[in-house]
This record gives C-alpha cells, structure tokens and sequence, in this order.
C-alpha cells in the first residue's frame, strides 16, 4: 500500500471532521476519493501531507511512518491542495523555477513542466494574470517538478474547462500507466473521477462509507429489471409466488434483480399468461452518480 | 539537512522578494533620504561653510540619526517582517511550502534570517551612502570641508548598534505577521508599541531599556564625549549596553519560541 491509515480521526475543536478513517491506497491505482463539499477530504489531505498533526490513528505512506519520516516521505510526493499556491508577482516559469531551486531540480525540468502542461507561451506572463484553469495547470507542473511516485491531487480540475478536464485525465492516466505512478486524487463530482479511477473511496460526514475498486462499487449497483404493468401489486405477489425475488414495488413498476435475457422473456410470458398487460420490461442499470448520492445521503 | 534547506530557503526568500517592494525599499529609503539630504545641504551650503568638519557631519549624518531611531527604523522594521510573511499569507503558500520535504526549522529560519538580512542591508546602505554623499559633498561644494574629517568608524559601529536595537522588535513583529495575515493588526500594534516606547524612552523611565521598542532611541542617546580640552573630541560608542542585551535575549527567546508554534501549528 502506498498510503495506509489506521483509526485516523481529527478535530477542529469539539466537530470531528474526520472520523477513523481507514484508506488502503494501493501502488499504481488512480484513487478517487469522493465525496460532496465539507466531506472532510482537504482535512484528511492536510493530514496525508502533515500540514495537520494526526490526533488520533495512523499513517503510513510507502510503507514507513508519516511523523517520524517526514522529509523522506515527502521528497517522493508532489501535491496540489486546493486552489494552487501560485506567487502572483512572478510569472509561471519564475514559480517553477523558484520551486526547483528550493529543491534542487536542474532548471530544464522547468520547460518539460512548462511543456507538459501547455504553458510555453504564456511562461514568461506574471501568474496573477492566469486564468483559473492556467493556475490550475502550473499548480500541477509544480506538484509534477520533483517526479514524485506518488502524487496527491484536490481537486485538481476544479475552474478547468471540459478541454482541460479531458487533458488532466489524459495526463494522469499517461503518469499511471507509463511511468507507474499512484495517484490520490479528490473530488466531489463522481463523473470527474469516474472515467480514470481505478480504486474509490467515499467520504462524507468524515466517515469512509465505500472503499474498493471500481468494478466493486459497480457491483454494488446490481441490475435491475423494470416492468411496467398493469396491477402492479398482483404482479408482483404472482412473481413472489413463482420465486422471483421482488426488489421493489411502485404504483407503475415492479423490480426484479436481473440475472439473464432469458429470465426478462419468462416473466414476460408469464405475466401475460396470467392475464396482465405488460405496457414495458427492460433492463435498467443504476449510474454510479445515483449510487454516489444514495450512498452519501443515506449516511 | 537542515543547514542545506537554510540555505537554499534562505536564496528562494531572495529569488521570491526581488521583485516586491519589501526587497527594494531596503535599498530605495536609505538612497532616496541621503540624496535629499545631500540635496539640501547643497543648495543651503552657505551658513555651513564656516563649520568645522565634524559639525558639519555630526549635522549631516545626525539629521538621518534624529528620526531613525524614534520612528524610521521602527516603522522599517515592522514592515520588512510584515513583507516576508505577506508574499505568503497573499500566494496562500505557506501549505506548500510546508509540505516540501525540507525541515520545518531551515524554512522558518530562513524567512526570519532574510528580514534580518534586509533591516542589515538596509542599515548598511545608510552607512555607505552617508559617508557617500559626504565625501561627494566635499568635491561639488569645497566650502564645505566633508573631507577633513573622518567618522566611517563612529558611524559603522553606531549603525550596527542600531541594528542589534532592532532585534527585538524584529522578533516580535516577525511573528505578528506569521499568524495575521492582514497588514493593519501587525502595523497597528507595532505603531503603538513605537510610540510607547519613544514616550517611554524620552521621559527617561527607568525600566525602558526592558522594552523592545525603546531600544533604537535608547540606542542612540547617551553618546559619551571625550571633552578634554585641547584634544579633538571623540565619540564613543560603547556596544553592548543592557537595553542592547536584553534586545538580543529578547529576540533569542522569541525566535526559539516561535519555532515551536510552528512546529505545533496546523496549516489552515
């Protein structure tokens, strides 16, 4: 595990806004950590990176202690926190550069930065003329600089347009695959996170409420199948009779959990056997963005 | 370790401020107050001709003297730690300074040895240019005999002393401004701590010398002659005096202190 907290609580006086947290990052995954605004994932962040005293529990980054092995921890971890820390009276290549002589980075990593994020032409522009979605970009070149293994992201895409959303995955996902980096990367748009994400965690309420791989929350959303009948209560009292497990019943549809094509066709005849209308039967998947909100709201 | 990361926090602080007016009013106040000075005593050359040399530098070295202990250096003070802490608190950069693998020590020392540096610097350049301006005095305006005297010395040493004076606000108002981020609550407690002090310093109370704000003015006041007639009369300039010590004490004590609220700080 990259990243392994134990019990990890913290307070902000009496509210606890991060309660036992227990985060298995593994190496090599892009972890989206999920969760709405005010979950308590800068709070846990800030704590990943000891810029919050752990008060409860443990972390553990690469294996080794985060208290006890700072400096050596965090010389192979690049983040971006927040809205980025950029120095507004310099421009972009002077805030690389800047960060490059505090840690001892040879000056030409600064234009491969500058590059990889697309900056080139606007480098030598002061960076508090950037627009958002720039600022966000060198905030990344700078978390990138050192070539850190493991890179902690919040919300990186925050202010970005889909273009730059798009370029960010790409990138991210380039750092994972060719140059076996571990991402940690939080958000509170499912969608966002969705579409790289090879492992997610969800927060809310400072409590860890979903954590595993994605195909694992996917199977949490098992498939349903939806008829649409014409007496809905009987239907599904003749389904009951017949051993179709019922999932739900509304005043228009009735849920059976979906095994097979074939099953969809038997119910059908069934029903139509025993007299009923069948206005609709079908298939229905539930997105992970309904299941993002089930999950979080009925914490 | 920790020395390295001193250093090359210590030339980050450089790179950062050289393009803010924190780094450059360090050189532009002590030209800018010279020049005008040298620009008055040349145009108002003529009552001064007939001065002995050491007059005329007492009164032209001393015209700087008079306000920088009541309220320039002070006021320069206050402001250098407000503008070291400033391109942080305005950036919102303190989290990612504090989560480079770089000891926590080597950056908050670094900060407070560059504003150390600057009020240095900045005290330095007054030396020089004073002693500039003179000599340049003596050559556009030979009335005026700058060149027949020389307080180089005298004024070297009673600028550093000025400079140990400053320790402890210094201290003080470094660590102000590491945990306000506004600019009004640092200046304004540092202004009225000034006035307190010069009050204080000038009314003679006896226990000034305890009080940071005081020692400028205590600094430059009581310099004893050497009046024996017949000699040339002499300034001495004795280094170390209590209100000096206590200063230095002073501002031990506050940096080491502030290290540990930092080290205990979370970052918001």
């Amino acid at each position: 595990m990259v990243i392994r907290t134990e019990g990890l609580s913290f307070n902000f006086g009496n509210q606890q806004v991060v309660k036992s947290l227990n985060l298995q990052v593994p190496e090599g995954s892009i972890y989206g950590f999920l969760g709405p605004n005010g979950a308590g994932k800068t709070t846990t962040i800030k704590l990943l990176l000891n810029l919050l005293q752990t008060q409860h529990g443990s972390i553990h980054i690469f294996e080794q202690e985060l208290q006890k092995n700072r400096i050596s921890i965090l010389s192979q971890v690049g983040a971006l926190i927040e809205q980025p820390a950029i120095y507004q009276h310099l421009s972009g290549r002077e805030n690389l550069l800047n960060r490059a002589l505090l840690l001892q980075v040879p000056a030409k990593r600064v234009d491969e930065m500058l590059n990889l994020v697309h900056l080139s032409n606007a480098a030598n522009k002061k960076a508090g003329q950037y627009s958002l979605g720039m600022k966000q970009r060198l905030g990344i070149a700078l978390a990138l600089l050192t070539d850190p293994k493991l890179l902690i992201l919040d919300e990186p895409t925050n202010g970005l347009d889909p273009n730059g959303i798009i370029e960010v995955r790409e990138l991210l996902l380039k750092l994972v695959s060719e140059h076996g980096k571990t991402v940690f990367i939080s958000s509170h748009l499912l969608a966002e996170v969705e579409r790289m994400a090879t492992h997610v965690g969800i927060i809310d309420g400072g409590q860890l409420l979903f954590q595993g791989s994605i195909t694992e929350l996917e199977a949490l959303s098992q498939p349903l199948i939806r008829i649409e009948v014409d007496n809905t209560v009987d239907a599904a009292n003749l389904l009951k009779r017949k051993n179709y497990p019922v999932a739900d019943v509304t005043d228009e549809y009735v849920y059976v959990p979906y095994t097979s094509k074939i099953q969809i066709g038997d119910i059908n005849a069934l029903l139509i056997q025993n007299g009923y209308v069948v206005f609709s039967i079908g298939k229905q998947q539930k997105d992970l963005e309904k299941l993002f909100l089930s999950i979080t709201q009925n914490a | 370790m920790v020395m390295k990361g001193f250093i090359l926090s210590f030339r980050s602080e450089f790179f950062k401020s050289r393009k803010t007016l924190g780094f450059w009013a360090a050189i532009l106040l002590p030209l800018l107050i010279c020049l005008l000075l040298f620009i008055g005593f040349y145009t108002k050359s003529e009552g001064m001709a007939s001065m002995p040399p050491m007059m005329l530098w007492l009164r032209f070295a001393g015209a700087i003297l008079s306000v920088m202990g009541s309220l320039l250096l002070p006021m320069f003070v206050i402001f250098i730690a407000y503008s070291v802490n400033s391109i942080e608190h305005k950036a919102d950069t303190w989290k990612s300074l504090f989560s480079l693998p770089i000891s926590r020590l080597s950056v908050y020392a670094a900060k407070y040895f560059y504003a150390l540096f600057l009020v240095f610097l900045c005290l330095t350049l007054f030396v020089l240019f004073t002693i500039g301006f003179g000599n340049l005095l003596s050559l556009v305006k030979p009335e005026l005999r700058f060149d027949n005297y020389h307080m180089e010395d005298t004024l070297a040493k009673l600028y550093f002393k000025l400079f140990l004076s400053s320790l402890g606000i210094l201290s003080i108002q470094f660590l102000l401004s590491l945990f306000w981020s506004d600019f009004l609550k640092p200046m304004g407690i540092g202004f009225v701590a000034t006035i307190i002090g010069v009050i204080t310093a000038s009314k003679g109370w006896e226990y000034c010398y305890l009080y940071p704000y005081s020692h400028p003015i205590l600094a430059l006041k009581l310099l004893p002659h050497n009046t024996n007639k017949g000699e040339t009369p002499q300034i001495v300039i004795d280094l170390f005096t209590k209100d000096i010590l206590v200063g230095i004490t002073i501002s031990v004590l506050v940096f080491i202190s502030g290290y540990f609220i930092v080290l205990k700080k979370s970052i918001k």
